[in-house]
């Protein structure tokens, strides 16, 4: 936040996104060969606004993100392309340099409270850590922003709480511990990976809320990554769709969710639980997440697909599609598919299962 | 807190009771006699000598009697009949057959040896075995790593005896690199009493040492693969901090635990260390205790200082556990 040109304003004016990552592709050499965990993937995030970033386990949502905090072994971890935060380039990026950004300006959330909180130290003792590693404070200035963190997380009596250990804490309050740790220096992102996953419902909404009234609060940018689509639903302004380590959809929330152009997004819609039971038919996906050692040729999907058939040529094979606007689809949304008119595919095929409602309705 | 001390104060002295009853046991029911060894060291033993000492000894009087004048022995002044009689003060832990003199004394004159043996040995294990372990840990898959886990596991694999007979024969008798080893006490000539045990700490040092930084190296290698180390990076905390503090506040606790029992055998007498080395020490009290014929008093002594040893030991380590993990209560 020293440099002249990245100030808020500054970059507002120049144009230039917060976050922007670039081609990035992630991979690590094991025995077994090179596994590629991400491949060309390219968002860009403004602040203020929040990307939700879908896909199964191994489709490289986190691997990604953990990219943008440099937090890869560099040793094992073998990163390309650009991420670039504030007009800054972050791959290549000194380590002192990267630690500086770290926890101060982008921030991280992880899954896991329990096992992300170290468990020998009290949580103001991390969160005092965490903000005089990035602020010259004195120990009671520090402890005072702790308290403060605290409270404005909903945590009950923050001043003696403070001294708590994360095993004294519910699992609910644990990530609120977290959430306020994260943002103990205002950061301009967020990165919070799978933040309710290890939480129940009615916490789950507790904690989007909060981290949706924070970021209004502070303006900051957040990456959601998730597997939950009502996650994304309520929370992200705009959405990518991962799978196989690329990016199969990526566009505006409401369009993706509610006009989903490639069969995978499909999938994952229908695999979703319909707790008002409109619909009682659960689809899931068939077959496996794919290999990231030997991935399928052409597009990584084409195993799972079932609308392969509608494709002539066998491209869906031989291929890989481009992520790009489809003939019928609006500006605002990219899907990687050889499916000439997903749109009507969707609309006869799929909209019937995933949102009854919405399609019984008129008729 | 205190109830769990307390409790395991009792375990304690349970655990005493039933180690000096065993030891008088095995003593009294094996096939030593004493009063024989003493009976021939006063010219021609006929078996009348023998008899008449051997009942003034008390030895006629049953495993029972003599285990009762020993306990007694601890809390009041007793007076001791070998061939002549002896009064020994309490706490009076018997007579030495061998010298005649009273063992609670001799340990109290050979014990300082061995403990500062055991304190700058135990201290070596941890300052050398730990820090090499931490960064073997950090620099996994180097040369450095590689080359410490080998000379670890060869060190390890050398006899003890062997190392420190070799380490004593080169370094200080052929080449006098070290001075001679030899136990001066502290409070007449400090600068001697560093000197003298210089190598033999060293020794011990480089020979622990190896384990503590097998462990230590795996113990941080578990620590630093955990989520919360990459939270710690993820809010921009420096690589040494992350390794000297976060890690290795989780690594050290079960190293604790093994240093705890360790250090307990150090106090309890080096017995190779002190006979290589010529230090007067209690290792080298209890091996001269065992020629025959065993001066039984001594034994049961360093038997029982042993027993104590490893009971506070594992105390220590009990409490300190509930200092080092938050997350243990101790109840």
């Amino acid at each position: 936040m020293t440099a002249t040109d990245t100030t808020p304003e500054a970059r507002k004016a120049s144009g230039t996104p917060l976050l922007e990552v670039k081609d990035l592709t992630v991979r690590f050499p094991t025995y077994d060969g090179l596994v590629q965990a991400v491949s060309d993937l390219s968002y860009t995030v403004e602040a203020g606004t929040t990307l939700g970033i879908v896909g199964e386990s191994g489709s490289g949502k986190s691997v990604s993100s953990m990219a943008v905090l440099g937090l890869h072994d560099t040793r094992s971890a073998q990163i390309s392309g650009s991420i670039k935060f504030n007009g800054q380039e972050i791959i290549g990026m000194s380590e002192n340099d990267m630690r500086k950004l770290r926890g101060n300006e982008v921030a991280m959330v992880f899954q896991d409270p329990l096992t992300a909180l170290h468990p020998f130290y009290s949580i103001g003792k991390q969160i005092i850590e965490g903000y005089r590693i990035h602020n010259n404070v004195s120990k009671k200035q520090a402890r005072a922003r702790a308290i403060e963190m605290l409270g404005l997380v909903g945590i009950p009596q923050p001043q003696t709480r403070v001294d708590d250990f994360p095993h004294q804490f519910s699992g609910g309050m644990r990530q609120r511990a977290m959430i306020a740790m994260s943002l103990v220096n205002n950061p301009d992102l967020i990165i919070c990976d799978e933040p309710t996953t290890a939480l129940d419902v009615t916490v789950q909404a507790q904690i989007l809320d909060l981290l949706q009234k924070l970021q209004r609060e502070f303006n900051s940018a957040i990456i959601m990554i998730t597997h939950d689509l009502g996650v994304i639903a309520e929370i992200a302004d705009e959405v990518l769709v991962m799978y196989g380590g690329r990016a199969v959809e990526y566009g505006v929330t409401r369009e993706v969710l509610t006009r989903p152009e490639m069969p995978y997004t499909w999938g994952l819609l229908s695999s979703v639980p319909d707790v008002a039971g409109i619909s009682d038919v659960l689809v899931p996906i068939p077959g496996t997440p794919p290999s990231l050692l030997n991935p399928p040729t052409g597009c990584s999907f084409h195993p799972r697909c079932t609308f392969v058939s509608q494709v002539p040529d066998n491209l869906c094979v031989t291929t890989l599609p481009v992520l790009e606007r489809s003939s019928t689809g609006s500006s605002e949304h990219l899907s990687r598919c050889h499916l000439r008119d997903p749109a009507a595919i969707y609309e006869t095929e799929i909209a019937p299962i995933v949102a009854p409602d919405r399609t019984e309705s008129p008729a | 807190m205190f109830g769990f001390i307390l409790r395991r104060l009792i375990a304690a002295v349970v655990v005493l009771i039933l180690t000096s009853f065993l030891t008088f046991t095995l003593f009294y029911k094996g096939p030593t006699n004493p009063a024989a060894a003493l009976c021939q060291e006063r010219g021609r033993c006929t078996a009348e000598k023998q008899e008449a000492l051997e009942t003034s000894m008390g030895f006629n009087d049953g495993l029972m009697t003599n285990y009762g004048r020993f306990v007694g022995g601890l809390f009041k002044d007793r007076t001791i009949s070998q061939g002549a009689t002896y009064t020994c003060d309490a706490p009076c832990l018997g007579i030495s057959f061998r010298t005649k003199t009273e063992v609670s004394k001799d340990l109290l004159t050979y014990y300082p040896a061995t403990l500062s043996l055991a304190i700058g040995g135990g201290l070596l294990y941890l300052l050398i075995g730990v820090p090499l372990g931490v960064l073997a840990a950090r620099f996994r898959g180097t040369v450095f790593d590689k080359v410490l886990v080998g000379g670890a596991l060869v060190i390890g694999s050398i006899p003890y005896y062997v190392f420190a007979l070799t380490a004593w024969i080169f370094l200080t008798l052929q080449t006098s690199i070290f001075p001679t080893t030899q136990y001066v006490p502290i409070t007449e000539d400090p600068t001697q009493w560093f000197l003298g045990l210089l190598l033999p700490w060293l020794i011990l040092g480089i020979t622990g040492a190896p384990t503590y930084a097998r462990y230590a190296r795996g113990q941080m290698l578990e620590a630093m693969g955990e989520d919360y180390i990459r939270s710690g990076k993820a809010k921009g905390l420096t690589q040494r901090k992350l390794l000297f503090k976060h890690s290795l506040r989780v690594a050290i606790v079960p190293i604790v635990t093994i240093f705890g029992l360790d250090f307990a055998a150090l106090l309890s007498g080096t017995i190779f260390t002190e006979s290589i080395f010529g230090i007067n020490g209690i290792g080298q009290w209890t091996l001269t205790s065992l020629r025959a014929p065993t001066d039984f008093p001594i034994l049961t002594a360093t038997i029982l200082i042993f027993a104590v040893f490893v009971i506070l030991g594992n105390l220590v380590v009990d409490l300190l556990y509930a200092v080092l993990d938050p997350r243990v209560r101790l109840t």
